[in-house]
């Protein structure tokens, strides 16, 4: 193909990725275009890489369905992610990581050391997998340019088209990694520019999926049919049962990659540290499974037409591209390439950015501020300076994968992906350990992590070297030093397991058995206790942590404020420490506790502009800090906590008492209106007729009273609510007491013409009560009832189990079952309710009840066949 | 020119139906929200004075509900209520309202007003 086209497509697929990017960043200033599962989830599929696009082809056309076991694991894992994933995002959030060497570190005690070791280890791991992706690019470029593949690609050729890419995947990332200090915000324009590219590649791999299948052969049937003919099926599906490791090597394949899924540099970069919302998990969890095996679908249709339709000298890697290419379709074999492009160059710009933040943060600075470097920079230069380390750390990554690529000639692509899988497993013991685990040590994790690395480059990288030469085959075949259980593929004589199950399997032990050994044999320190108690518990009150400040030793305002103002300008620094002043008066802090959020919030601040561990080195240079003993930290957890819940408590009834005040004088407001109405009238209309005149007057006074007794029972409740009312108790009988109330409301009941039904207990009912607050609550229930009745009313009392029971039914209205508790309340109408409750009904059931609750009684309201009962019991045992 | 006055507070209705009926107004009362969407159905009153809470059917629902209706959305309605707080009023005026008026009240405030909307 014209080398010309396929440059102009390229270059103008990368400036399509650029100007999407600078879209997504413009439009996040008004609203984020990847606060969205399904970006979130698109986005993880960064995961899928030129291995994926072109390595999948290529190792199905040779071993058959084994290039599935990578995206097995992490079918099988992504619902742990609820677990596991949520737990790391609320722990990165609340400590500002956003790396996983910060998160190692920081869960081991804020250990600087081990920031930098998981640092080192993630780059010498990841480098290669970068290198390979620069390197499926420049081929892909190759061949597209050069039908016939079957020459060897010029390797000038391949550096030469590499570089290229280097340069503006450089300037991609720098100009959309780097565009503001603070790491707490997203990268919007990646996010974005990474989720469409998982489209395009997905794409791009189902429409040559589809053409090969549907337009080269006759669908599915038909090329497993032909392939069966030619026994290339049964030769690449057969599954050697005589292989007695197989299963193992296929558990362990699969385990790698569920941690690589996870623990990926450009992985962590997007599942947690441009994670918008944890509740995207939820969607991702079965959204990214299902991309995976859409992406795959095709894969062995593909493979099989490649080896039943091209030529043998062709490499499988390069199935899908040659095979469109055969056929003369271009638009397709262009496509394809375009696929494969953004495959690669979205893992490119995800692994250099998060590797350019570990080695900016974790230890690049700390070596600059340990070796006292800091010194020679002016105040305000240093934001300028940690924006330049990041930006020379992206052009390091890049310049070291391609010095990698230069190295690599024949290897395949899936080869070396999964040694970086066997890499990052080495964090996995030491993350998932550290989550449910609290006696897990820094020790431990360190020297867990080291020797799983010296194993993997035992294993895994020396094997490499010695096939370039650098070391003599002798190693391979006598063992190290001659030592024959010391091969790198046999070691301890474990032999006939394929090398890459193998190294997973010694470095795995060799790195558990020390994170553990060495766990319980070392002691934690007061800083690695705090955390371990925060990781481990961190879904039960993480958010508890701003408030738990556990921090005991000397910090002035001022030196803090100084190291703010190195990353901040002065006025906004001026406007945090404002802020956090008002927050810590509101929190009512004493002065020890107000050191210790001073810290916590500067710490916070600088952990956004330079990650935490970097953080918290420089916090360390300007205070004090003094080891608190367990004992310590777990009171001040506790007091905090009981601290918090007494505060909670006097809110809500702060709350009740403004409501309680606030409808008060809504009920008084009812009777003034008719008062002042009725007085205003009969102050204008001096000639009224006598009668109005009266009749007027009348009503004035008798909403006076109504007024009185409003703020009487107020009064009364008040006295009953604040225990300071006095009581009464004498031996008192029941009946007599009911007698006298109904003879009280006799002619108002004559008058009104209910109808009313008494049945009282045959025998006298003793109870030791307060005289006149008993027949209160009776004359209570009796006007309510005058007040609701249709025409009936009936009068009950009765002993039953030792209880003395009294009930007044009507055959009113009746109160709502959703109200029978709260009617009992003082005015039980909340301010937002427009419906008004039944008139009379507001403090004198609220008054009853505290009555009957001070005689160790139960009072209520049922409702059953169209009768109201309202009902108390008194206790009868004298 | 028709007035329906709702309330279910009876003295109320007995003071402003006094002062509505001096004022020359043919007045309607109704004591609660059933009887008030009935009488501004029969009686198609020109302005309705409209209590807030009430025992069935709110003062919102039933000014909406005038609001809302074709033929009936020129009645004027004038809420006098003992809810004072802002959003209570805002929420008023949202619906409709020509007016909204705390209670207590005075007379001849709320003459004027009913005067002024009823021109």
């Amino acid at each position: 193909m014209n080398w010309a086209i396929v440059i102009i497509v390229s270059f103008l697929y990368l400036v399509l990725l650029f100007i999407l990017a600078f879209w997504a960043e413009k439009k996040a200033e008004s609203r984020s275009l990847i606060n969205s599962p399904y970006v979130y989830a698109l986005s993880l599929a960064v995961y899928c890489t030129a291995w994926t696009f072109y390595g999948s082809v290529g190792r199905a056309a040779t071993s058959g369905v084994d290039f599935l076991l990578i995206y097995v694991g992490p079918t099988i894992a992504a619902p742990l992610w609820w677990f596991i994933l949520r737990k790391i995002i609320r722990i990165a959030k609340v400590q500002n990581i956003s790396n996983i060497a910060d998160l190692i570190a920081t869960r081991y005690g804020k250990s600087i050391s081990l920031g930098v070791l998981v640092t080192l280890f993630s780059v010498l791991g990841v480098v290669p997998y970068i290198a390979l992706q620069l390197k499926a690019i420049s081929e892909s470029f190759a061949i597209i340019l050069d039908e016939h593949t079957t020459q060897p690609i010029q390797s000038a050729s391949l550096m030469a088209y590499a570089f290229y890419i280097v340069i503006v995947l450089g300037i991609f990332t720098v100009l959309f990694g780097t565009r503001q200090l603070d790491l707490n915000r997203k990268n919007e324009g990646i996010v974005f520019a990474i989720a469409f590219e998982s489209i395009f590649k997905l794409i791009a791999f189902l429409v040559a999926g589809i053409f090969v299948t549907f337009f080269m052969f006759d669908g599915f049937s038909d090329i497993f049919r032909r392939a069966n003919e030619q026994e290339i099926l049964s030769h690449l599906l057969k599954i050697d049962t005589s292989h007695l490791h197989k299963p193992l090597e296929w558990f362990l394949v699969s385990a790698s990659s569920m941690f690589a899924v996870m623990f990926l540099p450009r992985q962590f970069q997007m599942l947690v540290a441009e994670n918008k919302d944890e509740k995207h998990l939820q969607k991702a969890i079965w959204l990214f499974p299902l991309y995976l095996w859409l992406i795959n679908i095709f894969v062995i249709p593909i493979a099989l037409a490649g080896k039943l339709s091209l030529n043998t000298s062709i490499d499988a890697d390069a199935y899908i591209l040659a095979l469109p290419l055969a056929q003369k379709n271009f638009v397709i074999a262009l496509l394809v390439y375009l696929g494969g492009l953004a495959a690669a160059t979205s893992m490119v710009i995800v692994s250099t950015m998060a590797l350019s933040l570990m080695l900016t943060n974790n230890l690049f600075i700390p070596i600059a501020l340990r070796a006292k470097l800091t010194n020679y920079l002016k105040d305000d230069s240093w934001a300028k300076w940690v924006l330049y380390i990041r930006r020379l750390s992206i052009i390091l990554v890049l310049a070291l994968a391609y010095l990698y690529l230069s190295f690599i000639t024949n290897v395949s692509l899936v080869s070396i992906g999964l040694v970086s899988f066997v890499a990052v497993s080495q964090f996995a013991p030491s993350i998932i350990g550290g989550l449910y685990w609290k006696e897990a040590t820094g020790r431990g994790a360190t020297l867990g992590i080291l020797l799983g690395f010296i194993v993997w480059g035992f294993t895994l990288v020396l094997p490499v070297l010695v096939s370039n030469g650098i070391f003599s085959k002798q190693i391979l075949t006598h063992g190290f030093l001659g030592i024959s259980w010391l091969k790198p593929h046999q070691l301890f004589g474990l032999d006939g397991i394929e090398p890459i199950a193998h190294a997973l399997f010694w470095s795995l032990s060799f790195n558990i058995l020390a994170y553990i050994g060495f766990s319980i044999f070392s002691v934690q320190s007061s800083q690695e206790r705090n955390q371990a108690e925060f990781f481990v518990d961190v879904l039960k009150h993480g958010d508890a942590y701003e408030n738990r400040l556990v921090w005991r030793g000397t910090a002035h305002q001022k030196d803090l404020e100084n190291l703010l103002i190195r990353f901040l300008d002065m006025p906004r620094v001026e406007k945090l420490m404002e802020g956090f002043e008002k927050r810590s008066i509101k929190n009512t802090l004493n002065p020890q506790e107000k050191k210790a959020a001073l810290v916590r919030f500067a710490e916070r601040i600088l952990a956004n502009a330079i990650g935490s561990t970097s953080a918290r080195m420089l916090v360390a240079s300007v205070v004090q800090e003094e080891e608190l003993s367990k004992d310590e930290v777990l009171k001040i957890i506790q007091e905090s906590q009981e601290l918090k819940k007494l505060n909670l408590e006097l809110k809500k009834a702060d709350n009740q008492k403004n409501e309680f005040i606030s409808t008060v004088t809504h009920e008084l407001r009812t009777p003034l209106t008719s008062i002042r109405s009725l007085s205003e009238i009969l102050s204008d209309n001096p000639d009224l007729e006598e009668e109005e005149k009266q009749h007027f007057l009348h009503t004035v006074i008798s909403e006076t009273e109504r007024m009185e007794r409003l703020i009487n029972q107020v009064l009364d409740l008040e006295k009953f609510e604040s225990g300071k009312q006095k009581l009464i108790l004498n031996k008192q009988e029941l009946n007599t007491i009911i007698l006298e109330a109904l003879e009280i409301y006799r002619i108002v009941i004559q008058e009104k013409g209910f109808y009313l039904e008494v049945k009282l207990f045959q025998q006298e009912i003793w109870v030791k009560a307060d005289r006149d607050r008993l027949l209160q609550v009776i004359l209570n229930f009796l006007s309510n009832a005058l007040k609701f009745a249709e025409k009936n009313i009936w009068v009950e009392s009765f002993v039953e189990s030792g209880q003395a029971h009294f009930c007044v039914c009507d055959d009113g209205k009746g109160v709502p079952p959703n109200l029978e508790e709260a009617i009992f309340e003082k005015f039980f109408q909340a301010e937002n309710q427009n419906i008004r409750k039944p008139k009379g009904s507001g403090l004198g059931l609220a008054i009853s009840k505290k009555i009957i609750q001070y005689h160790q009684g139960l009072i209520g309201v049922k409702r059953s066949n169209h009768t109201t009962k309202f009902f108390f019991t008194l206790p009868t045992n004298l | 020119m028709k007035v329906l006055i709702v309330d279910d507070e009876p003295n109320i209705l007995l003071s402003l139906d006094f002062l509505m009926k001096k004022e020359g107004y043919e007045v309607f009362v109704a004591r609660n929200g059933t009887e008030a969407l009935e009488s501004i159905t029969e009686n198609a009153p020109q302005l309705v004075l409209l209590d807030i809470m009430m025992p069935d059917v709110d003062g919102y629902e039933i000014c909406s509900q005038i609001k809302q209706n074709p033929e009936k959305k020129d009645t004027k309605v004038i809420f006098m209520s003992a809810k004072s707080r802002e959003v209570d009023i805002q929420k008023g005026y949202n619906l409709g309202a020509d007016h909204y008026i705390t209670k207590p009240f005075s007379n001849k405030q709320l003459i004027a007003k009913v005067k002024e909307l009823l021109q």
